[in-house]
């Protein structure tokens, strides 16, 4: 019994010594945090994923909560929490906020294996960033999609995937929170975030070569040639041209795909319209909703 | 007496030297001229000319654009086609001028004698003279690397050049340019070499060949001691043990005079030396006594199945498949074409793609020689930290740019990296090292260009 | 026309693969193989082709079936060579059943479940032998005598020189150590003065030193690992037994019991070992250190296995800490 009587008081002694030393540390080598900030965490996505523009959600909170005593919190979003989030956070914090429209990875490139032919074989590191500066490619177009899939690595939501078919990168439109790292990850900035559009549909140039129009068209049947048809046919002055590739600003464009049917190499593409009940000529080709 | 060599790493790849005595000839003209506008380091060359206009051999075509570029002049004499764009070494499309070819006419101005002109016989050349006419020649590295020589003459006010030293070492494999030209043009070597000694106010000049070229260490060694007699300059030929990377700037200043060049941004001229390749001092000698600009060199067309492997005299802006097609086609099968050597030199896209100034040799791989073995998980046998001339341990590097370990990989002196390739050479496992540290050395170079442009 | 092959620099390739060094190293050991057939017969023959056997099975069903992987690995050598490895670290009457059972430990445990080749932190044959010798010590601490040929199982055992030499120091008696034989015997494993048994690899210095000359000519290993162990261990050898001849001397030590096998190929793996001349010369002295120690003053009679496994754990540390001479690092600035 003695034995057990001198382990229970051993024991119970260095426990109590060990919890005052605890208790004693937690108070005087606190760290002073505004409570807002854990609240601001609370509500943020938990993500950690850096779509901000800070290193982590606590970043972002804690910045918000600056933002807020200065008055302003301007330019600071989660896309991942999106606007119900943020509308929330600005609640917590009394503030009004502006809510952005939502955005997408968009791909910008057509040249799946069928319209851009291979001209050379890469051996060697597969990822884009080494192909990339190894040469053109394995096509004849420099500024077209590499397919190696660092796209596909950088982004941590599972939104993208490469089609084994095309060779190309797809878009999850559910998944993707429009934090840009695949556009970051991509060596040829193929990858743009553009507003998701009413009902998700938007327009934009599947394409960024930057050769004249006949070299672009000897490597990639989809490519932009500059001819111009386009911004000819917009109403709404939202396509420009520069640098010998078309550009559409989805700010000004209202989704009427006129240019949609004039360009001569469906170099633009349409997504999430409804298919038109006429017969299969020249119409813009669907995008399937990929789940 | 040992041979003197560097002290850390190397290796020992097969020679390859297919066409070491086989005689220069100089290639038939090309029936269009690419001049792309970014042979060399630096800023690209702007056009001067336009499309129409008639242009002579030697004539200016482009402009050096900023203090780091170079002008380049025409090798052809008739009519700008177009300036367009058109795949370069780098396999991308980038400007370029076109000219189509009629005729060989020559700019007045160049002297096509064949006399030597000694440096003792014109004494009005001031260094500055020198590296004026340097400049206006367009000379950049002939080695391959391509930076403009003038500014290597110029060092900067906080580092003292003691001496001149050339590589004439051509380690990589395949390669005979240098050879040949030390075999035919000794003498204007070596004028050469003083020039660029006078330019750079320095008494010593050192010449390090390798051990595998006897003949022309011989040739070298007798035509030095012929020079002595009449000129103040020391001129020393050191021969070199036959390692790769011996013809590394860095590792060449290790060899020949014992000093090891400290981190970037440190050059070689902050230990006194600079290095000069063989080809540009030929160049010089063409530039300064016949006021010839740099508008041919002497190339290698080689490759285990070519049917006629040489060496040629080349105008600059000829496609290489004329050359290809001078020593028998592209052989049958799979190929790889290199501008260059094996160890360094660039993979093609196209057999359209011109003769610049660095392209010292035009290699073709066929066969097994050709393709890349599959990798396999590294085994740690550390053969690649023996190996690495920079003392670096690639197998680390190759990790953490593969993770994007940036700050580590920097802690861990990626920058240092030469890219010579002797890891990836070495790795039993066939694993891609250098491509891994090439992709990690860009990106941390450019995070500490960030960081130095922000304390600005 | 073919299209060109493109890729980045370098285009060119030595000689060497994976297998070269496998293989290399399994054909070094080929002298110590044969000279342990001509002393233990069919015991050794039969222990080490179970082991190789067993390991390359091993690998192979785990790769296929648990890993699911398409492609296999068996070919590159690491197999064979852990189940030889394995094999000569092991007694020539140990039944087939516990070799069995050491080749799962070594494989399944000490290669696979770190990733296969490349990822282990132990060596896999260490890991193994350690494991039967702590699971089975009555079966791995018995030692056949050489010279009987055809029998496996039930081979007359005996003491080892290790063994008496533990005896001299536990019992401070340094007239035990005159059983031992001469240092030339055990060099050239001439057992015929008795006391001369031992495992399967470590009977003959000489082959073991045969064995390490062809891969240094095959510039399969360097010389530091080895000859740092070698030269600790007869330095720290040579002071014990100055101090006190119970300690046996140091020529004795170390051509005793496995030094040399440990020295020139268990503790020269290459994923288990620091990657610079700098890091290998200082675990190599550790591990000399360590084998005395464990020697001279623990409970085993070899030190050798555990001190390579303790230094094993502490390579990622010195692989951290001993980094190679940078060029252009003596200059100051």
């Amino acid at each position: 019994m003695d034995f057990f009587l001198i382990a229970v008081i051993v024991l119970g002694s260095i426990g109590l010594v060990a919890a005052i030393v605890l208790y004693v540390c937690s108070k005087k080598f606190a760290v002073d945090e505004d409570p807002r900030i854990q609240q601001v965490n609370e509500l943020l996505a938990g993500a950690n994923c850096g779509g901000c523009g800070f290193a982590g959600c606590g970043g972002l909170a804690e910045a918000l909560v600056k933002g807020a005593d200065k008055g302003r919190i301007d330019g600071l979003s989660c896309p991942v929490g999106g606007a119900e989030t943020m509308t929330r956070v600005a609640d917590l914090l009394g503030m009004a906020i502006a809510n952005g429209d939502p955005k997408i990875a968009v791909v910008r490139c057509n040249g799946s294996c069928d319209k851009r032919p291979k001209t050379n074989e890469y051996m060697g590191l597969r990822t884009c960033a080494a192909m990339n500066s190894c040469g053109a490619g394995e096509t004849g177009c420099g500024y077209g999609c590499l397919g190696c899939g660092d796209c596909v690595e950088a982004c941590q939501f599972d939104a993208i995937h490469l089609n084994p078919e095309t060779g190309l990168p797809e878009v999850n439109e559910d998944k993707c929170t429009a934090c840009g790292a695949c556009a970051k990850s991509c060596p040829r900035t193929i990858i743009e975030l553009r507003k998701k559009g009413v009902k998700g549909r938007r327009v934009y140039v599947s394409c960024v070569n930057k050769d004249k129009g006949a070299v672009a068209m000897k490597a990639c049947k989809a490519a932009c040639i500059s001819c111009g048809k386009c911004v000819k046919e917009c109403k709404f002055e939202a396509i420009t041209i520069g640098n010998n590739v078309s550009y559409i600003d989805y700010n000004k464009c209202r989704l009427c795909r006129k240019c949609v049917e004039v360009c001569p190499t469906k170099a633009i593409q349409a997504v999430n319209f409804p298919t038109p009940k006429k017969s299969e000529t020249s119409e813009a080709p669907e995008k399937k909703q990929l789940s | 007496m040992n041979i003197k060599t560097f002290r850390i790493g190397g290796i020992h790849p097969e020679e390859n030297k297919l066409t070491h005595e086989v005689a220069t000839e100089a290639a038939p003209l090309p029936q269009q001229a690419i001049f792309p506008l970014s042979q060399h380091i630096g800023a690209p060359a702007r056009p001067i000319v336009q499309k129409g206009d008639k242009v002579k051999v030697g004539t200016i075509l482009a402009e050096a654009s900023s203090f780091v570029s170079a002008p380049i002049h025409s090798s052809v004499s008739g009519t700008v086609a177009k300036i367009d764009t058109a795949i370069d070494a780098t396999g991308y499309r980038k400007p370029a001028i076109i000219i189509d070819v009629e005729g060989d006419d020559w700019e007045e101005s160049i002297d096509r004698s064949k006399t030597l002109e000694t440096l003792s016989a014109h004494p009005e050349l001031t260094p500055e003279e020198i590296v004026e006419r340097i400049k206006k020649a367009g000379i950049t590295g002939m080695g391959g690397a391509g930076f403009p020589t003038f500014i290597k003459l110029c060092p900067p006010p906080t580092a003292k050049a003691e001496c001149v030293i050339i590589n004439a070492v051509e380690c990589e494999p395949y390669i005979t340019a240098d050879y040949r030209l030390m075999m035919e043009k000794s003498d204007e070597i070596i004028v050469g070499l003083e020039l660029l000694m006078k330019a750079a106010k320095v008494t010593k000049g050192y010449i390090g060949i390798e051990t595998n070229k006897p003949k022309a260490i011989a040739l070298l060694s007798k035509k030095v001691s012929e020079f002595r007699s009449q000129s103040p300059y020391q001129i020393e030929v050191v021969p070199l043990k036959q390692r790769y990377p011996q013809g590394g700037e860095k590792q060449l200043v290790d060899a020949v005079i014992r000093r090891q060049v400290p981190a970037p941004p440190a050059i070689p001229v902050n230990v006194g030396a600079i290095v000069q390749n063989v080809g540009t001092a030929y160049a010089v000698y063409e530039a300064v006594m016949k006021r010839k600009p740099l508008f041919e060199r002497y190339t290698t067309v080689t490759g285990k199945r070519l049917q006629k492997p040489g060496n040629y005299l080349v105008r600059m802006g000829t496609p290489m498949q004329l050359l290809i097609d001078l020593c028998g086609g592209m052989p049958d099968g799979e190929n790889k074409l290199l501008a260059g050597g094996p160890m360094m030199g660039k993979a093609l896209t196209s057999t359209e793609v011109p003769i610049c100034k660095g392209t010292n040799s035009v290699t073709i791989l066929s066969g097994d020689e050709a393709r890349r073995k599959e990798p396999q998980p590294c085994i740690r046998c550390a053969k690649c930290v023996g190996v690495c001339p920079m003392g670096l341990e690639p197998y680390l590097l190759a990790k953490l740019s593969a993770f994007k370990q940036w700050e580590s990989a920097e802690q861990e002196d990626i920058v240092s990296c030469i890219e010579c390739g002797s890891c990836q050479f070495t790795c039993p496992a066939h694993r891609p090292l250098l491509d891994n540290i090439r992709q990690g050395k860009q990106t941390v170079m450019g995070i500490i260009r960030n960081r130095n442009t922000k304390k600005q | 026309m073919n299209k060109l092959i493109v890729s980045l620099s370098p285009h060119a390739h030595g000689t060497d693969s994976v297998e070269r060094n496998m293989y290399g190293v399994l054909i070094a050991l080929l002298p110590a193989l044969f000279v342990s057939f001509a002393y233990f017969g069919i015991g050794s023959a039969i222990v080490c082709l179970t082991s190789v056997v067993a390991c390359v099975f091993l690998e192979w069903v785990i790769n296929r079936f648990v890993l699911g992987n398409q492609h296999n690995t068996i070919i590159d050598g690491s197999a064979a060579l852990t189940g030889l490895l394995l094999g000569m670290n092991l007694p020539s009457n140990l039944p087939i059943w516990i070799i069995l059972i050491g080749a799962l430990f070594a494989i399944g445990v000490g290669k696979m479940t770190f990733g296969g080749l490349g990822n282990n932190i132990f060596n896999p044959a260490l890991v193994g032998r350690c494991v039967l010798l702590v699971a089975f010590p009555a079966q791995m601490t018995s030692w056949p005598q050489p010279g009987h040929l055809l029998q496996y199982t039930d081979a007359t055992t005996g003491a080892t020189p290790l063994a008496l030499m533990k005896q001299a120091i536990q019992n401070h008696d340094a007239s035990i150590l005159d059983q031992l034989p001469d240092a030339f015997s055990l060099l050239m494993g001439d057992h015929s003065l008795g006391g001369g048994a031992g495992t399967i690899g470590e009977i003959c210095g000489l082959a073991l030193l045969a064995g390490f000359a062809f891969m240094l000519w095959r510039r399969i290993i360097t010389w530091h690992i080895p000859v740092s162990i070698i030269v600790t261990v007869f330095a720290f050898s040579a002071v014990m037994h100055l101090i006190n001849p119970i300690y046996a001397d140091p020529t004795t030590v170390i051509l005793s019991g496995g030094l040399l096998l440990g020295a020139i190929f268990m503790a020269t793996d290459y994923v288990t070992s620091p990657m610079t001349p700098k890091g290998q010369i200082v675990y190599g002295i550790s591990i000399g250190l360590l084998t005395i120690i464990i020697r001279n003053w623990g409970a085993y009679p070899e030190g050798m296995s555990f001190a390579i496994l303790i230094m094993n754990a502490f390579t990622p540390l010195i692989n951290s800490h001993f980094k190679p001479k940078r060029y252009g690092e003596e200059v100051k600035k």
